[in-house]
């Protein structure tokens, strides 16, 4: 038997009975449904979240974007848990978009980023999944007219243990009477976590089978009857469009359907994907000079945010602060200060930017297919675009091929691409952006200039810690309305810049925001990729100024906090830190990822004749809580390792007069298979809440590097990435 | 001018211009949507085919080569995924968004294919033609290692 979800929309939810309370994540059940109309259905929807069907088969949602992640498995699974369900018998079921019923409790609405989508569904999932199994106890236990305590669960059963009797949970399902109210369950009647059966134990994440024949769908991939396909040139720079447009040539292409001018660029639609390319490659634009970012050469401009960092004088916001820092650096015995730099990073998703859109003949309405990290954004940007109310909007969700950050922006404008050229020809449109446009209108890991001073006391303590980082504001572009909501607090780019985690008397993290008017963005790290290269390096320092150990003067900065000390000591062990290696050296960085504690030591060597760094090894500890999945924990963090590498050595992009100068992989080189450390990673779970894993090892490579490289050389390399000439110019 | 090739052992035929890369053929013409566009420039792998019993980045082959050729996309491996490769990578857990990896098995295979027992440096330098911004490539290296083992 097929479940019959209800493809739900609040209507159909509410039209059974359903009540969403005012925090929203609770669910208040209400009249329920008659026995018979059950039983006719096959199927009881026991909440927004689970539906159980007479055939034993128990459907769940599961409301976060899949982008390699894992969150499709993970999210359901810790449901199942305390449901009690047969694992095998649950159908993973893609929430659709509703932010009333399926929101992220952190972010407030449907959006997947931030290693945080266990970490902020795990209370509200086991809640659901308890209250569902209290409502099947409740009613096993009426018909069998016995105390509901005297009942018991296993995998899809209730268990009558003194009269041997047992109840499927499908069969509980034809008669099942639901409760006016959700049952309440306190926290003690969870199960301890040595009781959980799926939790911490490796499920095959339930859409890989589709993704080793070709059958996963990406929105790439959807194929819809009569459609056209779509390209657009896009201005170099944000807030520019077309002054003149000469077309003749594009309109020579054999199969141009039609050119669509538009605000920020220009459109063309044709009945083949090779005709849509090329018309957009005849097209030649002139831009209008509005937009602020004209003029901007990244590589010229570095220079004046690090002066910007350095300059006391200069407005800042302050983004975290204890104690009096500039009364405890004034009076410091000594003050050892540092700046570092990172350049503009690009995503790199292996899918290409595409929506497909089929706007109705009318142009009152439209089929969307878009993988994105906020379903619920990208039904607002189509309902926006076509000026109609957001029920006017079917949205298909599609696997994401990579999101990193870069699918979530408010305006998801790839989406919105799509959407104004179905309605300019009233037909679908699969709209696709080539990998030189995805370059062209990239929006970047900012530009960032860091500039950090410490005070130790006479004792040689330190007391005082200031973190200065110059750099764009990343959210007041990405999302105009959680920047303001946030009342202009920047976390994509500030987090973490005056490492809480550390216990130092007095601290503080400045914001110098720039304005450059580059699109910028978060990516795989988000703030603490550039924070934590400033950071970590600057603990090295500071440790080799004292002639302390490096994880040792760590450590002593997290003794308070057994877990993180346990995690530097077991990466230290693991990594044999004490032994000296031949023409190698070793390098260590640490962190508090959003409460997952994570330590990595990289082995690097050095050809000084190219200047080239190359990186045998790296060891990676991690205590991110409970493991809801190892495996894929594992997987993510060497995936972490990879990117983080990428960020290191590699990955530039620069702009020249505001435009990126880079088109492709011959010209933005991201890692390889050859080019890869062997990882050694232990995972070191613990009963605490579980928090994030999805990229937490990518802050720390770049610094292990450099501070492995100051091992090996007694130099300190101060910008990512540390490319074979930046290196050979440090060596000198 | 229409381009007559087999495709997973289909007698097909594209009226595409001969220039259009196979790719896009495969992909809007013949609707084997498993063969991915990663990046145009034969750098990503992400298209990887067979030809003739050897990997070629369709992006980067006219359609008009394969004239009378034999071309092989991952739909054509095996009805149900059981290619040792195939079946390998899933045993590893190998993909994580899994975009790239239709051209990582493609590319897999064909080593496995002409050097059934591939040293770890053989599988490292086989497989540097193919991209994974997940970073799948230690479990990429033992997936080829199980499949040459199991095969």
């Amino acid at each position: 038997m097929t479940i019959a979800i209800r493809n739900a929309h609040a209507t159909d939810l509410s039209r059974r009975g359903f009540m969403v309370g005012a925090a929203g994540m609770t669910f208040a059940v209400g009249a329920g449904l008659r026995p018979a109309e059950a039983a006719r259905s096959g199927d009881v929807t026991l909440s927004p979240w689970v539906t159980i069907s007479t055939d034993d088969t128990v459907a769940i949602m599961s409301p976060a974007a899949e982008m390699g992640q894992g969150s499709l498995t993970s999210l359901p699974l810790i449901l199942a848990e305390e449901l009690d369900a047969d694992w095998a018998k649950v159908r993973v079921v893609v929430a659709p978009p509703n932010d009333e019923l399926y929101k992220n409790p952190t972010f407030g609405y449907m959006y997947t980023a931030g290693s945080n989508a266990v970490t902020s569904y795990f209370k509200p999932l086991r809640q659901f999944g308890a209250q569902v199994r209290k409502v099947l106890l409740a009613n096993a236990a009426t018909h069998w007219n016995v105390p509901v305590a005297e009942l018991t669960t296993g995998p899809n059963v209730v268990i009558h243990e003194k009269s041997g009797r047992r109840l499927t949970y499908g069969e509980i399902a034809a008669f099942a009477e639901i409760p006016v109210k959700a049952p309440e369950v306190a926290e003690s009647e969870l199960k301890k976590p040595e009781q959980f059966r799926l939790i911490g134990k490796d499920v095959m994440r339930v859409e890989l089978p589709s993704k080793v024949n070709g059958t996963a769908q990406y929105a790439i991939d959807v194929q819809v009857p009569g459609m056209l396909y779509g390209a657009v040139l896009r201005a170099p720079v944000e807030g520019s469009g077309p002054d003149k447009i000469d077309d003749a040539k594009a309109k020579s292409i054999a199969g141009l359907v039609q050119i669509v001018p538009l605000p920020y660029g220009v459109g063309v639609i044709a009945l083949t994907p090779w005709a849509a390319f090329d018309a957009k490659d005849a097209l030649k634009v002139t831009w209008t000079k509005t937009g602020k970012a004209w003029g901007f050469d990244s590589e010229k401009m570095l220079p004046a945010f690090a002066a910007a960092a350095r300059d006391l004088t200069q407005a800042t916001k302050v983004w975290g602060a204890q104690g009096d820092t500039l009364a405890a650096m004034q009076a410091a015995a000594t003050v050892v200060e540092a700046d570092y730099r990172n350049d503009l990073v690009y995503h790199a998703q292996m899918e290409p930017l595409n929506a497909v859109a089929s706007v109705s003949a009318a142009g009152d309405a439209c089929e969307v297919w878009c993988g994105v990290q906020s379903k619920t954004i990208a039904v607002t940007v189509a309902a926006t675009a076509l000026n109609v109310s957001p029920d006017k909007i079917t949205y298909h969700d599609m696997l994401l091929g990579g999101g990193f950050g870069r699918r979530g922006h408010r305006d998801e404008e790839y989406v919105h691409d799509a959407v104004v050229l179905s309605n300019a020809v009233k037909k679908p449109v699969k709209m696709m952006w080539t990998r030189e446009d995805d370059f062209h209108n990239g929006r970047f890991n900012p530009l960032s200039a860091h500039y950090l001073r410490a005070g130790f006391d006479q004792a040689g303590k330190l007391v005082a810690f200031h973190h200065r980082k110059a750099c764009d504001e990343v959210t007041a572009f990405q999302d105009p309305v959680r920047f303001a909501r946030q009342k202009g607090r920047d976390g994509i780019a500030y987090n973490g810049l005056d490492a809480p985690y550390y216990e130092i008397a007095n601290r503080l993290g400045e914001a110098v925001p720039r304005d450059t008017g580059l699109r910028t963005s978060s990516l795989r790290g988000i703030a603490h990729l550039t924070n934590i290269f400033a950071i970590e390096s600057f603990m090295d320092e500071l440790a080799r100024s004292r002639k302390a150990d490096p994880p040792d003067f760590r450590r002593d900065l997290v003794k308070g906090n057994a877990r993180a000390v346990h995690i530097i000591e077991t990466t230290r062990r693991m990594a044999d830190w004490g032994k000296k290696r031949d023409g190698s050296a070793l390098g260590f960085a640490y962190m508090n990822y959003a409460g997952t504690q994570i330590a990595l030591v990289a082995e690097v060597a050095l050809d000084r004749t190219s200047g080239a760094l190359r990186v045998p090894n790296v060891w990676v500890a991690l205590d991110p809580g409970i493991a809801v999945q190892p495996d894929t924990i594992l997987a993510q963090t060497e995936s972490s390792i990879v990117y983080g590498l990428g960020f290191a050595l590699f990955e530039r992009i620069t702009t020249e007069n505001g435009a990126v100068q880079q088109s492709g992989f011959y010209d933005y080189h991201v890692p390889r298979i050859n080019e890869i450390p062997e990882m050694h990673i232990e995972l070191v779970p613990t009963n605490n809440h579980p928090t994030g894993v999805g990229q937490m090892a990518t802050p720390l490579v770049a610094p292990a590097i450099a501070n492995a490289v100051a091992e090996l050389t007694g130099v300190r390399l101060r910008e990512t990435p540390m490319t074979p000439e930046r290196v050979k110019k440090a060596l000198g | 001018m229409a381009t007559s090739f087999q495709i997973n052992g289909k007698a097909v035929h594209s009226d595409a211009p001969t220039a259009t890369p196979l790719l896009w053929v495969i992909r809007e013409e013949l609707k084997l949507s498993g063969t991915k566009f990663g990046c145009g420039t034969g750098l990503c792998g992400a298209c990887m085919v067979h030809v003739d019993g050897k990997r070629a980045f369709s992006c980067q082959t006219q359609v008009g080569e394969v004239a009378g050729k034999a071309v092989t996309t991952i739909e054509g491996l095996s009805a149900d995924s059981s290619h040792p490769v195939q079946k390998a990578w899933l045993a590893e857990k190998v993909p994580q968004c899994g975009y790239c990896q239709s051209g990582q098995i493609m590319s897999a295979v064909d080593l496995i294919k002409h050097n059934p027992k591939p040293t770890r440096a053989e599988i490292v330098a086989h497989m540097s033609t193919n991209i994974c911004r997940c970073g799948s490539y230690p479990r990429i290296v033992r997936a080829v290692e199980r499949a040459a083992r199991e095969a």
